[in-house]
């Protein structure tokens, strides 16, 4: 009887394994398919307004990139803040904070930048996008900084003021380069998340379906011109949602498992 | 330069409070004219932009009222601009009045229902990672369960809609939007997720523990029940609230699924809408008292969300550590 419990318990449990990765595989192979059936090369050659998908996927990145260029700064001097310098309560609280920000709805994030920058410019832009996204990512940023810095020996540090060189030369000079791998995986990781992001783009840089490098007006964005492709009524404007889809997500799958085999190939 | 580098460090730092204040300082600021126009029978409110005599709150215009349930959302929004142009010139008779109990209660249902499709699975894929699974087995999988986490929400939206949905209409019957189709593109999207930190509380386990009741003959399962689960209970319950703050703003996967129809649910196969949905479908046409109402509603969501991730980071997951 035991044994029997035993087995029926183990087998449920291999059994939502096989319908995690059943899920997976689902969406994973949908996705080939329908993307592959309607994806060509020249979806990167033309913009969205001659039916490609160029100034998107630019647009994406710009957005993406931008939006780390100012959250990576941001971020690691801020998780270096919390694990060198800062002492007891406060620093707790911002890394208390980070965490809640961390899991704050996208959305609500979309609405406060929209609400500060949007509405007082006068209209959608590729700076909001971007520094909507840049918020997403700040928190993210801070909590792996600080995990890997947690990680470098007390020695190092040590070893570093002994020789007299200033706290900030120790830092950027020998805890940085200790933790570098680890913090690299983390904006990996981040970079990947933000450049899938629809919710907050939605009404900061909306879309445009013609290729733009102008930050003031409205951008092109990869995620956002997806969903509004999916919800048109004409089936080319669908295929064309899970073409982009599908290197959407080829683009983010590479750029995770990217920031999972550096840190492999460390250990 | 140590004090410039010093300085920058803590205002960065810094940072983190003032955007974190700022987000509920510019939502409260902006929902205010909705909160003092509706105040706290808002979210009791299941009329969302419909038109109301001033003379008589209980006579509703037919025009509003066909707005209301007009299943078009650019159709909706249009009539929406009209009518508040009606309302600016002839102030006297109507005004459009919005509550939020639909997106609110479509917020909170479509949430329990992923919680409840992904908890028994989660817990699975966590037992087997943690402890069934061979090392080199249990490391592929866990990669490809984060993988499943990393796929962008719009991903799982669009599979959804085209290829899950139309499956479980024809199992369960009704809509293929609908509050069920939608709380389970929600549950798959959040089972990495909800796996992953369940998976990390059951290896706090420590190994001591678990050969102890091994070599009084206990079987993997007994192992399990009565020393793993005990003593990563806190961290697991953590882990679920977490992923149940996740479910609450889950904006694009949810938007595909759930119909976006201000119309509160009659059954769970029915449509209706949530509140990332509201905002992602109104916001960009929305003007005025609407658009002040979808921040009030975004400042819900915000509370909400905070106060889940609050307790689920500092009770149970700081307890659990």
């Amino acid at each position: 009887m035991r044994l029997l419990a035993n087995k029926i318990f183990l087998g449920l449990s291999v059994l939502s394994a096989v319908i995690g990765l059943a899920f997976l595989a689902w969406i994973l192979i949908t996705l080939f398919i329908k993307g592959l059936g309607s994806f060509h090369f020249s979806l990167f050659l033309n913009d969205l307004i001659d039916g490609g998908l160029r100034n998107l996927i630019i647009g994406q990145f710009i957005l993406a990139g931008l939006a780390a260029a100012i959250g990576i700064p941001l971020g690691m001097a801020a998780g270096i803040y919390i694990q060198e310098y800062g002492k007891g309560r406060y620093a707790d609280l911002i890394r208390d904070l980070s965490d809640i920000m961390m899991s704050a709805p996208s959305i609500v994030i979309g609405a406060f930048v929209y609400a500060v920058i949007v509405v007082p410019t006068g209209g959608t832009s590729g700076f909001a996008g971007a520094i909507a996204l840049a918020i997403m990512m700040i928190p993210v940023v801070i909590n792996t900084t600080d995990n890997m810095l947690s990680l470098v020996p007390r020695e190092l540090r040590e070893a570093g003021i002994a020789l007299g060189a200033s706290k900030y030369r120790v830092i950027l000079d020998i805890v940085i380069k200790a933790a570098k791998v680890g913090i690299m995986t983390g904006i990996l990781l981040a970079f990947a998340r933000i450049i899938g992001e629809t919710a907050p783009l939605l009404f900061t840089s909306e879309t445009s379906n013609y290729f733009s490098l102008d930050l003031t007006e409205s951008f092109p964005s990869l995620t956002v011109s997806i969903y509004d492709l999916a919800n048109e009524p004409e089936e080319s404007s669908r295929d064309l949602a899970w073409a982009a889809s599908f290197i959407l997500t080829v683009l983010v799958l590479i750029i995770n498992l990217t920031g999972r085999f550096i840190t492999r190939n460390k250990d | 330069m140590e004090k410039i580098f010093q300085k920058l460090a803590i205002s960065s730092a810094t940072l983190v409070f003032v955007i974190l204040v700022g987000i509920f300082l510019t939502l409260f600021s902006a929902a205010k004219p909705a909160i003092d126009e509706f105040g706290f029978d808002f979210i009791t409110n299941p009329d969302w932009n419909k038109e109301v005599s001033v003379q008589n709150p209980n006579a509703e215009i037919t025009e509003g009222d066909m707005s209301n349930e007009s299943i078009d959302e650019d159709n909706d929004m249009m009539l929406d601009e009209d009518d508040m142009m009606i309302e600016d010139e002839d102030d006297s008779l109507s005004k459009t009045i919005y509550g939020g109990l639909v997106p609110i209660v479509g917020t909170l249902l479509t949430t329990l229902i992923a919680l409840a499709f992904a908890l028994p699975i989660a817990m699975g894929i966590a037992v087997f990672l943690a402890e069934i699974a061979p090392k080199n087995i249990s490391h592929i999988v866990g990669i490809a369960i984060e993988l499943l986490a990393a796929i962008p929400s719009i991903i799982f939206g669009m599979w959804g809609l085209y290829y899950f949905a139309p499956i479980i209409a024809d199992l369960v019957g009704g809509y293929q939007v609908s509050l069920l189709t939608a709380g389970l593109v929600l549950g798959v999207m959040i089972l990495p997720f909800m796996a992953a930190i369940t998976r990390d509380s059951m290896n706090t386990t420590p190994g001591v523990l678990k050969e102890s009741a091994y070599a009084l003959g206990a079987t993997k399962f007994e192992v399990i029940k009565d020393i793993i689960f005990p003593y990563s209970k806190t961290g697991i319950i953590g882990s679920i609230i977490l992923a149940l703050g996740r479910a609450l703003g889950e904006t694009m996967a949810v938007a595909f699924l759930i119909g976006s129809i201000f119309v509160l649910p009659t059954a769970i196969n029915s449509p209706t809408i949530s509140i990332p949905v509201a905002m992602a479908n109104n916001f960009g046409e929305a003007s005025g008292l609407g658009e002040s109402a979808l921040f009030y509603l975004a400042l819900i969501l915000f509370v909400i969300s905070f106060a889940v991730i609050s307790i689920a980071k500092f009770y149970f997951l700081k307890k659990a550590n």
